[in-house]
């Protein structure tokens, strides 16, 4: 209101206008985005910052060191063979491992999963959903096979490509991000359809707006706050697939530190050495939830017509 | 006289962050036994908020600070959730704008009468049956019985709006309140329905509280007019004292900016070129085949029609007429079943996309809801530009174009770099109008462009839509179910009724000496036709 918009227009018309925060604004005085976001970022940071925040190599291993309780002061051999002294902050595997780093070098692996699989996932969604959605032709097709890879489930996929490419970071990543597909694609599908008949939309039509680009500059840009928040419940999905995954001995090999792996370890010992799976547990639980929280937030400043709903 | 509702300098604040403090202010209002007052005023007056609070339904976050509501004397603001309950529909009832909302979907109507009795009397159930069966017949719809068994969907906007009405009556309460209980059907209903309430009304000795914004159906039924203006009460007078003599400037602007129905002359160049012409233009609709049972729907039939540079043809018609749908043929949103539009001579209703696109630009569109007609993502500005730009024009002309624009329409060119929720409907309506002008185009088709806005709003659309014909001459299509806006802007009018034109003509002709049925019966619906708006 701080300009005269239009001289002609009363004063009863102009008194309806008002200044809405920016969405920037409304998501930092939100306090689910506000904790998400803190929580999530320090555990990015962990990730990135794992070799100077007191760790030594994750598969470093010493026999005389097998077994440590959380706090314990013990000795590991580097791979040049010398021993050194090491705190095992969060004590250590019956190899005589650290755990703490392989915990936070497993934040990595997480984090990693997390992010890249819910892009994978939102980018070819948006793209099946925008072209089922706008493109009516290719609606019934595409929704087929969309029905077709959500009838196979995650496991299934995870094993068929461990054995068909070996236990690695990308079958993983593919076997969790692919049936994630489809649930992105019935989301943008479902936002097109209704988006497409909008006036707006219309208008460009009749403006000559080519068909590209009134769905990816018209309609996809009004996708995306149910979108982001969609990504971020894939992200927390994945996350803890990943670790299942490993658990199950389907995920990545056991000589890489992920969550998963490492509890899948400690699992044999828990009741003797309950560290080794309650400290990736607290991180995958903390990961996730944080996750999930953020993205809560994200619903209701982004999607608020969701909010309700749910 | 004896009150029934008394509301006596009410307050009702707004949450903080709101474009004012209050959304009423100290309003007083008195509705008397078998009396009809209606509230009037503009969207965002505070009317439907009064009619919420007096039935106790206001949301948490709107609190009465001030003042006390008194039905039959007794304080509402102060009663319990449980008093609240017993008073709704026994001694209060309240009618809706939208019938399909109002009603529960997946419950017959008889039951949802039924409902009303079940809770609030220990009638038995042959009882309540034969008093559903009577408030039905009261409400004149045909067919108790049917009526009773069928679901909201099997019945018209009408016969829903009916069954609300027999919902809020069948207790006899003493006080009705009708928020916008027409707006949302077609003139020919409306009619029926204010004549239904009015005679309900007598018949009942009840106090109504009308809340409209029309003032073609405030000169139809009310006793006393209040009008509201940004939550305050600016007069409460009797209806015909109101209407013949108002005193406050605003009231006076609200009366003044009514369009008249009778129409307006104009030298209409009877030699000017013809830009627009349909021929036989026909839209059929077909769905099922397969396993489902076919359905085919004339939405539009042998329609034809031509429109001048410089003139303007206005349809006119009931929703479900036809009328947008011969509007999307011409604008090639959807593709015409058969006929011919020529646009200048090229014949554009068969034309692939390829060959369409250079020709769209000259037939641009205005559509309703000027809260949907632009892109909430995008400056005001791209959306002027998008057009020029898709044709080739460089940005920085577009550009300089788009600035012009704006002050053609009256805004400021600064806002160009402003979104669309900055703006209000009427200025949002406004820069639809200079994205359209942006491709210069020979056919502006104005597709109920004016009906969402308020009447003092809509005024000043339709004042520089008319500026801006004679100033580009422009030949424009007007669709609209306003009577009495087609009587100010057009200089021909078509009347379309299930997808057919049944009378087309002059303004002066069609509105002067309407000979066939159907239009007959339109005028003979509008509201307050027997007063002279607009001077």
């Amino acid at each position: 209101m701080n300009t005269p918009v239009a001289a002609a227009d009363l004063p009863t018309e102009a008194a309806n206008v008002f200044e809405r925060p920016s969405v920037w604004t409304r998501l930092t005085r939100d306090w689910a985005v506000r904790i998400g976001a803190v929580v999530l970022g320090i555990l990015i940071l962990i990730a990135a910052a794992a070799p100077w925040l007191g760790t030594v190599d994750p598969t470093l291993f010493d026999p005389g060191s097998r077994d440590l309780l959380p706090g314990a002061t013990g000795e590991i051999t580097t791979l040049e063979g010398e021993s050194i002294k090491h705190d095992f902050l969060m004590g250590s595997d019956s190899f005589g491992r650290d755990i703490y780093s392989r915990v936070l070098y497993g934040t990595r692996i997480s984090m990693i999963v997390g992010i890249v699989c819910a892009l994978i996932a939102v980018f070819l969604g948006v793209i099946a959903g925008l072209s089922a959605g706008y493109l009516r032709w290719l609606d019934m097709p595409l929704m087929r096979v969309m029905d077709g890879i959500m009838a196979i489930p995650g496991v299934l996929i995870a094993i068929a490509l461990v054995a068909l490419w070996k236990a690695s970071l990308l079958s993983v990543i593919v076997a969790i991000a692919i049936p994630e597909i489809p649930r992105v694609t019935r989301l943008v599908r479902s936002l097109v359809l209704s988006i497409r008949e909008e006036p707006y939309v219309e208008a460009a039509i009749s403006l000559g707006t080519p068909t590209f680009k009134i769905m990816f500059g018209h309609i996809l840009p009004n996708t995306l706050a149910p979108l982001i928040v969609q990504g971020t419940y894939i992200c927390a999905a994945a996350i803890l697939t990943e670790a299942i995954l490993s658990f199950l001995g389907l995920g990545l090999p056991t000589d890489i530190p992920t969550w998963g792996n490492i509890m899948a370890e400690g699992r044999v010992q828990f009741q003797q050495f309950p560290h080794n799976v309650f400290f990736p547990g607290i991180f995958l639980a903390l990961t996730v939830l944080a996750v999930n929280i953020l993205g809560d937030g994200l619903r209701d400043v982004l999607d608020p017509k969701m909010a309700k709903r749910a | 006289m004896s009150a029934v509702l008394e509301i006596r300098a009410l307050s009702i604040a707004l949450p903080r962050g709101s474009d004012r403090t209050h959304a009423v202010t100290d309003v007083s209002l008195t509705v008397g036994r078998g009396e009809i007052v209606c509230l009037v005023g503009e969207s965002g007056s505070g009317k439907s908020v009064i009619a919420h609070a007096v039935m106790g339904l206001s949301p948490g976050e709107l609190k009465a600070t001030a003042g006390e509501i008194l039905l039959e004397g007794e304080n509402i603001l102060g009663a319990s959730a449980a008093r609240l309950r017993d008073l709704r529909c026994v001694r209060m009832s309240m009618i809706f704008q939208e019938p399909m909302t109002a009603l529960n979907p997946v419950m017959s109507c008889g039951d949802q009468i039924d409902e009303v009795l079940r809770m609030h009397s220990t009638l038995s159930p042959d009882e309540r049956r034969t008093r559903v069966k009577r408030v039905i017949e009261e409400v004149h719809l045909p067919d108790p019985e049917r009526m009773m068994a069928s679901y909201p969907h099997q019945l018209s906007g009408g016969q829903r709006q009916r069954i609300v009405i027999a919902i809020a009556l069948i207790m006899d309460p003493v006080l009705l309140i009708a928020d916008e209980p027409t707006t949302a059907l077609d003139v020919t209903t409306q009619a029926q329905i204010l004549k239904l309430i009015r005679e309900l009304q007598q018949s009942h000795g009840t106090g109504v509280l009308f809340i409209t914004h029309d003032f073609g159906v405030v000169a139809e039924i009310a006793d006393r007019v209040a009008v509201l203006r940004l939550g305050n009460l600016v007069e409460t007078r009797a209806k015909a004292e109101l209407l013949a003599r108002p005193d406050n400037a605003y009231t006076k602007m609200l009366i003044a900016a009514v369009p008249s129905i009778t129409p307006r002359k104009r030298n209409a160049d009877a030699a000017a070129p013809v830009v627009l012409a349909t021929a036989r233009l026909t839209k059929i609709y077909k769905s099922g085949g397969f396993l489902a049972r076919k359905r085919t729907v004339h939405a539009a039939e042998d329609v034809s029609f031509e429109i001048r540079r410089g003139q303007t043809l206005g349809i006119v018609g009931e929703s479900g007429s036809g009328k947008s749908t011969v509007a999307r043929c011409i604008a090639r949103l959807i593709d015409p079943t058969s006929g011919s539009v020529r646009l200048s001579g090229d014949d554009i209703a068969t034309m692939g996309a390829r060959q369409l696109r250079p020709l769209r630009r000259r037939v641009q569109i205005v559509f309703q809801d000027p809260y949907r007609s632009l892109n909430p993502r995008r400056t005001v500005g791209e959306a002027i530009i998008e057009g020029p730009l898709n044709y080739g024009t460089s940005r920085a002309d577009a550009l300089a174009r788009a600035r012009q624009l704006m002050e053609t329409v009256r805004l400021d060119p600064e806002a160009l770099g402003r979104f669309p929720h900055q703006f209000s409907g009427g200025q949002r309506q406004r820069i639809c109008i200079a994205r359209a002008l942006a491709m210069q185009p020979e056919l502006l088709i104005a597709d109920e462009a004016v009906s969402a806005l308020d009447v003092s709003v809509q005024a000043q659309v339709l004042q520089l839509l008319d500026e801006i014909r004679d100033r580009m001459n422009l030949a424009m299509l007007f669709i609209t179910h306003d009577l009495r806006v087609a009587a100010q802007v057009c200089d021909h009018v078509a009347v379309m009724s299930k997808g057919r034109v049944v009378e087309i003509g002059t303004a002066i002709q069609v509105f002067g000496a309407p000979r066939h049925a159907y239009t007959q019966a339109l005028f003979a619906a509008a509201p307050g036709r027997d007063f002279a708006f607009g001077g």
